[in-house]
């Protein structure tokens, strides 16, 4: 047993260095003495802890750090982000009740009829019923289908703006998702977005090209400002060992302020005006719109598609990918293993601008066709939502950006038909990101906590292994 | 009969809720609801509607003033009201189209950044009618009536009153984002210090604004209100006495500032901006000196009235002194801290501006 035992220790290894042997020996003073499983599993583990001995033993354990490898599928990180999918649908369901109770409380019919509560409750509660089915009716109507419309066209319209508002969230969304599953906290879509709408919009108004060639141009310029402002950060972590977020948030105030800057300065003003808004983009710089004149879609949601199959092939088919999630997994394991970890890190960031480039493309080519301070709205901090709630994943996080393009067109409607504040629509979307990141909550809200399940498979187990060993 | 009311409840109609809501007070006799639905019966077809920008309209400035000026023609002429706020600059097109299909006659929006929609809505639908606050355009829409303010008319009476009142020579004034609807204010404000100048022979001093340069202190926002509170804190130690905030909520933070100097035995002064803070921020009431106003609800309403009779025009609406758009808020609880004297110069400077003895230019000036 012992010297089987013996190659796992650095008395084989020439690397070794002394210590380890210190330490090999120190396990085993008495060469004659014969290990019991449980010395050899310990004895394995130690192996395992400090590479074969090549590296000093953490200072936790291994046996001490609760069985499971660091970055393994049991972190807090990983739980928030590959949750089941299943959480993610009931969080946006609990969300949508807890969000009809707060409509219902703020209705004013409502507080009417609970001033006579115990006189007639039906016409508290029929209240009640009807100032949430109105909400919830007009929110569908304004983002789906409105059924009052006059024609096939006027109908499907809502539809089509839910489309055209998740085009830049599916797009960000997609650049935090990738950045998200290398490990990195992508915090600075929002300036990733004006980078690139600063850049695309100069372009824009201040060159006068020909047809395609000014919207290629355009679009080019809006990528490569969102890549440059993402990679530096990722340049910057990758050399100085800097954390992303602070990073990130750091680089979303310089963008902002940079374009606040560039907006007082008579170049990014229209002639004559002293308002900080730029000119109008040419007409051949502006995305076309994909329906007519009458919709707002534009042909960035086309490329918003096209940016989610790249995604998905990128992190599913190609090495780059591969790379990227196995950094995301486990650096440390990823550099042992040979992995350009830097390399990895700059890369990931710079696509992943890229991604929130195509976002400010999208505003200032697609929908506002200015530039303004307010240019990125708050599609960058709303990204980090949508890649939460599409679990990281492309197809996720493109289905993630469609629902809350439906909510932020519902709201219009909601707003208007109803009177429902855009407030309550907005505290809707952060309790799904409140139920999102934390399964455990929605687990129990629905009785589905794992814990209980876990020990009956586990009783379940012992059983069948119980009735395997009499058998 | 019960029944029937309750299908009529389900089908989600307001009336229904409504006469719900009337009949078992009705019949019950208790309880304190108010009757809802009666408006919609008896009002007038007439909707006006209002589209906020991102400020929303509790930004205690233009969008609130013009919002509760709808809300007034509301109750005063018995229109519908129809409003939607904007969170972000790209809810300001879905908005406007959605109050067009909502049918409105009249549509009010907030701010230069609303600019562009607005003329995009207006040329699509020109039989329907819009009016823009703080925005005016080069090329006139023949269906948009733009509602701009000579701001600096009365920022120049605040001035010339702040360097009346200084106590220590220096006076000061900032921003929030430096646009032509906040320099108008500190353009006027640095004039009305330099007319005092001039007439008394005074050296009083202007922080916060350099007229020729058309360039000063801004806080960069209209949120962060500890910004205004050190900015002013700067002033204050660089000896003004006399501050104007020209820039919304963060006014409060400046008022936050003078009210702990005062607290520590300074004698300063405060001077609001768009509404008679006095009023709206009775906070500061023991130091608000005066208030440079601009009268966006009456003005909103007047051009609610005239359309509702037919009389739109796309002439803009120019707030001055002469029709009162602008003007200068009584001195309150401060009324004794102003010389006799200097309230009958500044009945003369404003007699003065009216008659056009008295010419006060900025650059952000409203072009009619």
């Amino acid at each position: 047993m012992t010297d089987q035992n013996e190659p796992q220790y650095p008395g084989g290894t020439p690397a070794g260095p002394d210590a380890g042997k210190d330490h090999a020996d120190k396990r085993h003073p008495d060469k004659h003495h014969v290990p019991t499983p449980a010395e050899e599993e310990t004895a394995a583990v130690v192996s395992l802890d400090t590479a074969g001995g090549a590296m000093e033993p953490s200072a936790v354990p291994a046996t001490a750090q609760s069985g499971k490898i660091p970055g393994g599928p049991e972190t807090l990180a990983r739980r928030i982000f590959t949750g089941s999918g299943m959480v993610s649908v009931l969080a946006v369901l609990l969300a949508l009740i807890l969000g009809g109770l707060l409509i219902v409380s703020t209705d004013k019919q409502v507080g009417a009829t609970a001033g006579y509560l115990f006189a007639r409750p039906s016409d508290f509660l029929s209240a009640v019923w009807t100032a949430a089915t109105r909400s919830y009716v007009a929110l569908f109507q304004g983002s789906v289908f409105n059924p009052r419309g006059s024609s096939v066209a006027v109908q499907f319209a809502p539809l089509m703006e839910t489309l055209t508002i998740a085009t830049p969230l599916i797009t960000a969304g997609l650049g935090v998702a990738l950045a998200f599953r290398a490990g990195l906290f992508n915090i600075g879509a929002q300036g990733q977005i004006i980078m690139a709408g600063i850049l695309a919009a100069w372009v824009g108004f201040a060159l006068h090209l020909p047809v395609g060639l000014h919207l290629l141009l355009v679009l080019i310029a809006g990528i490569v400002g969102g890549a440059i402002w993402g990679g530096l950060v990722g340049l910057l972590k990758a050399r100085t060992g800097a954390h992303e977020v602070i990073l990130t948030i750091m680089f979303n105030y310089i963008a902002l302020y940079f374009l606040r800057y560039l907006l007082n300065t008579p170049a990014f003003q229209r002639p004559g005006e002293s308002n900080p808004i730029s000119p109008i983009l040419d007409p051949n710089a502006v995305y076309p719109q994909i329906f007519g004149t009458q919709y707002r879609l534009h042909l960035g949601f086309i490329l918003a598609i096209a940016a989610t199959v790249f995604v998905w092939w990128l992190l599913n088919r190609s090495t780059v990918g591969f790379e990227f999630r196995a950094v995301g997994a486990n650096a440390k394991a990823s550099l042992t293993a040979g992995i350009n970890v830097p390399r990895a890190t700059v890369l990931v960031m710079a696509i992943a601008g890229a991604l929130a480039g195509m976002s400010g493309v999208a505003q200032v080519a697609g929908t506002e066709k200015v530039l303004t301070d307010g240019v990125a709205a708050t599609y960058g901090f709303d990204a980090i939502t949508v890649a939460l709630l599409g679990r990281s994943t492309p197809w996720g996080t493109f289905a993630a950006g469609l629902l809350f393009g439906a909510f932020r067109a519902g709201a219009v409607q909601m707003q208007i038909q109803t009177g429902t504040p855009i407030d309550i629509v907005l505290v809707v979307q952060s309790l799904i990101v409140l139920f999102i990141a934390a399964p455990p909550l929605v687990r129990a809200v629905f009785g589905l906590n794992p814990r209980k399940k876990k020990a009956v498979t586990a009783g379940k187990s012992k059983k069948a292994a119980t009735t395997g060993g009499a058998a | 009969m019960k029944n029937s009311l309750r299908a009529n409840v389900k089908r989600g109609s307001l009336a229904g809720v409504a006469s719900v809501g009337a009949a078992a007070l009705l019949l019950t006799g208790c309880g304190p609801a108010p009757q809802a639905g009666t408006p919609t019966a008896t009002a007038s077809d007439y909707t006006g509607c209002i589209v906020s920008d991102s400020g929303g309209f509790d930004d205690q400035s233009f969008n609130q003033s013009s919002y509760e000026g709808l809300k007034k023609s509301e109750k005063d002429l018995g229109i519908k009201v129809n409003q939607v706020e904007s969170k972000t600059n790209n809810d300001f097109e879905p908005n406007l189209r959605a109050m067009v299909s909502a049918g409105c006659n009249l549509t009010v929006t907030v701010g230069f950044l609303l600019g562009d929609a607005t003329k995009k809505q207006a040329e699509a639908n020109p039989d329907l009618h819009f009016a823009i606050i703080d925005f005016g355009y080069a090329k006139p829409i023949a269906n948009v009536k733009p509602i701009i303010y000579d701001t600096a008319q009365a920022a120049f009476m605040a001035g010339y009153l702040a360097a009346a009142s200084t106590k220590t020579g220096t006076v000061a004034t900032f921003g929030g984002i430096k646009i032509p609807t906040v320099t108008i204010f500190m353009d006027g404000y640095a004039d009305g210090v330099k007319y005092y100048n001039e007439k008394k022979g005074k050296d009083v001093k202007l922080l916060g604004w350099d007229k020729a340069k058309q360039d000063g202190s801004f806080t960069g926002d209209f949120e962060k209100q500890d910004k205004g509170k050190q900015l002013t804190q700067n002033f204050l130690d660089q000896g003004a006495d006399v501050v104007m905030p020209v820039a919304g909520p963060v006014g409060k933070g400046a008022g936050a500032a003078l009210k702990e100097a005062k607290a520590a035995g300074k004698d300063v002064k405060l001077i609001w901006v768009d509404s008679d803070g006095f009023l709206t921020a009775p906070d500061y009431k023991g130091i608000m000196l005066s208030s440079v106003m601009k009268q966006m609800g009456s003005a909103v309403e007047t051009v609610v009235k005239e359309d509702k009779d037919g009389k739109f025009t796309n002439e803009p609406y120019i707030g001055t002194l002469a029709n009162e758009g602008v003007q200068l808020a009584p001195f309150h609880d401060l009324d004794s801290a102003v010389p006799a004297e200097v309230k009958t110069e500044l009945d003369q400077i404003k007699k003065d501006i009216v008659d056009g003895k008295l010419k006060v230019e900025s650059a952000a000036s409203p072009k009619a």
